[in-house]
């Protein structure tokens, strides 16, 4: 898939030229460092392991992965290249995998450079590592998660405030799945069936059991296929929107 | 299957194509083909179509009816195989602001599926064409309105397409940009059929070799721009200008003369004009009369048309459009 490389390529080396990589990874270090050091209590709880980091990012990546998603659709439908795209030999389907593993990608990155965090739990004591690459793992997964809802959303509009919005309602609604405040609005109408589906989408269950160590493939199959959809919505949000 | 139809159709053809935005039509049953070798000159005025006709033809928005074969290739089931054969430049040429030319052309050259050493010489013969070298390394953002034209050329033409369309190519570019987007497009035309819209007449007469009119989304006209001057009512008048003040009988003589319809008195006050009926020869006559009436005369100039009178005509209101058609 030389196109989809091409795009992914583009889009990446876009992030780079551009000062948001650097704010992000900036931001995105340094809140994942105090959450950890100073709420998350990393030194006072005598355990290694990094437990209080990765509970973070679900609520970092709230806001900080739709500020990454919001402008690959809409800015093209924005400055008009994506009637030069598209007119491109490529199908949707493969623009549209191409600007979301860029984004993953960038998000993979920003990741792997928290590694001073693990450096330092390591330092600190003897470190459960199968557990903190089984976290990275997952939340690089979650992270994958948030961005085809970014993407997707991005799609549907040119302005990236508007898509920048609602891609944090979106994802609030899936990391809240579950808990009162997002089953309160199903309860009552909903049948008992969509009642528990809802419940199942929680980011935040399916994060945690594998922060926690849990090995089930369910909670990796959850995040992809829920990629999956997102990406499948996106397809069709870029075929139909394209055109206004 | 596929390469029998490539084989047998012309490189774009175009059937009863028509495109609606909700209750709005904006195109409306248009059918017309490019041969190989062939500039075909899209006009019309402002919102006549011509966009939304184009943006189908490149496979952009789907019509609402009819058919489109890009390269023998029906676009809407066979998109890919129909766009590697066509150079688009979408209007505006858009293109991505914060890379630099040449960036954005290797880009274009992977998405194209060239390899490195290929990309690189496919980049750099586009940078040549197009006339780019000075500004390769520059943001597009950066550039002037006749570059980023240019970017967007060089963008159309990389993968050398027997198939070009071109939305507005010179728009909004000084006369000598426009003279040089000109050249380049009549340099390439021999081998390849290129589509390119515009609502300059001038553009027409000077790198044309069909035209076709669109107005309010319908085909007006479709022949050579020869053609298109003959439907002038001034095609074939006769504009004499005399030494002196026009003798007064010299407008009733006229028209006694076979073939003449009108004889108009123009601004000047030495000058008439002879307007034949149905585009006929008057010359001869006129010249004869003038001999025999020993009217001192200036100038005795052949008029071939004007452009924008037909094109006016044929895309205004109906009622106008009756007017002086040839039988
Ligand atoms: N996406 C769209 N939605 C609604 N109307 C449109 C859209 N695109 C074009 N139009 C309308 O269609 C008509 C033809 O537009 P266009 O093809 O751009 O004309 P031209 O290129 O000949 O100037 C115009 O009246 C325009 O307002
Ligand atoms: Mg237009």
């Amino acid at each position: 898939m030389t196109v989809t490389g091409a795009i992914l390529r583009r889009e990446l080396g876009n992030y780079f030229a551009t000062p948001v990589a650097y704010v992000f990874i900036v931001i995105f270090l340094v809140l994942s460092g105090a959450f950890t050091f100073y709420l998350g209590g990393l030194y006072e709880r005598g355990q290694a392991d990094l437990q209080p980091f990765f509970t973070f990012h679900p609520w970092l990546y709230l806001f900080l992965i739709p500020a990454l998603s919001m402008r690959l659709w809409s800015e093209e439908r924005k400055s008009g290249t994506i009637e030069l795209l598209m007119t491109l030999p490529v199908s949707v389907g493969a623009a549209v995998i191409g600007k979301f593993l860029a984004a993953w990608t960038f998000t993979g990155i920003a990741l792997a450079l928290t590694f001073p965090v693990w450096l330092t739990i390591n330092y600190l004591g003897h470190a459960d590592n199968p557990v903190i690459a089984l976290s990275y793992f997952g939340s690089f997964l979650m992270a994958g998660a948030y961005l085809a809802v970014g993407a997707c959303v991005s799609a549907f509009t040119r302005n990236q405030v508007i898509a920048f919005v609602f891609s944090f309602v979106i994802c609030l609604v899936f990391v809240l799945a579950g808990f009162p405040m997002v089953m309160d609005i199903f309860q009552g109408w909903a049948p008992p069936a969509l009642i528990n589906a809802v419940g199942r989408m929680s980011f935040l269950s399916h994060f945690e059991s594998i922060t926690k160590g849990v090995i089930d493939l369910r909670d990796a199959i959850f995040f992809l296929s829920f990629i999956g959809c997102w990406l499948m919505a996106n397809v069709i949000a870029v075929e139909t929107g394209k055109s206004d | 299957m596929t390469s029998a139809g490539a084989q047998s159709r012309a490189a774009v053809e175009v059937a009863s194509l028509g495109k609606d935005f909700g209750a709005f039509s904006a195109v409306k049953d248009i059918s017309f083909a490019v041969r190989r070798g062939e500039v075909l000159g899209f006009l019309g005025p402002n919102g006549a179509g011509k966009s939304t006709t184009m943006k189908m033809i490149a496979g952009f928005l789907a019509p609402t009816r009819g058919q489109v074969w890009v390269g023998g290739y029906d676009i809407d089931r066979r998109p890919l195989e129909a766009k590697r054969c066509l150079g688009y430049l979408p209007e505006g040429a858009p293109a991505y602001a914060d890379m630099s030319v040449s960036a954005f052309l290797t880009f274009i050259a992977r998405m194209r599926g060239y390899r490195r050493r290929e990309r690189r010489s496919r980049v750099a013969a586009a940078v040549e064409k197009a006339n780019l070298g000075s500004v390769a390394y520059k943001p597009i953002e950066t550039l002037s309105k006749g570059f980023k034209r240019r970017v967007g050329l060089a963008q159309a033409i990389l993968h050398d397409p027997p198939i070009l369309v071109m939305d507005e190519p010179t728009d909004g570019l000084d006369p000598n940009q426009k003279h040089e987007v000109r050249t380049l497009i009549r340099e390439m035309a021999r081998d390849k059929a290129i589509l390119i819209s515009t609502h300059i007449l001038e553009e027409v007469d000077a790198i044309c070799d069909r035209a076709i009119i669109i107005a309010h989304g319908r085909l007006k006209f479709d022949g050579t721009p020869q053609q298109l001057l003959c439907m002038s009512s001034l095609h074939n008048a006769v504009r004499l200008r005399f030494a002196g003040n026009v003798p007064a009988d010299a407008a009733a003589r006229l028209l006694d003369l076979h073939g003449v319809g009108r004889v108009n008195q123009s601004d000047e006050a030495d000058q008439l004009m002879v307007l034949p009926n149905n585009a006929t020869a008057i010359v001869k006559q006129v010249a004869q009369l003038a001999r025999a009436e020993t009217w001192q005369l200036q100038e005795l100039v052949v008029e071939s048309g004007q452009l924008d009178e037909v094109f006016r005509r044929i895309t205004g209101p109906a009622e106008a459009a009756q007017r002086g058609e040839p039988a």
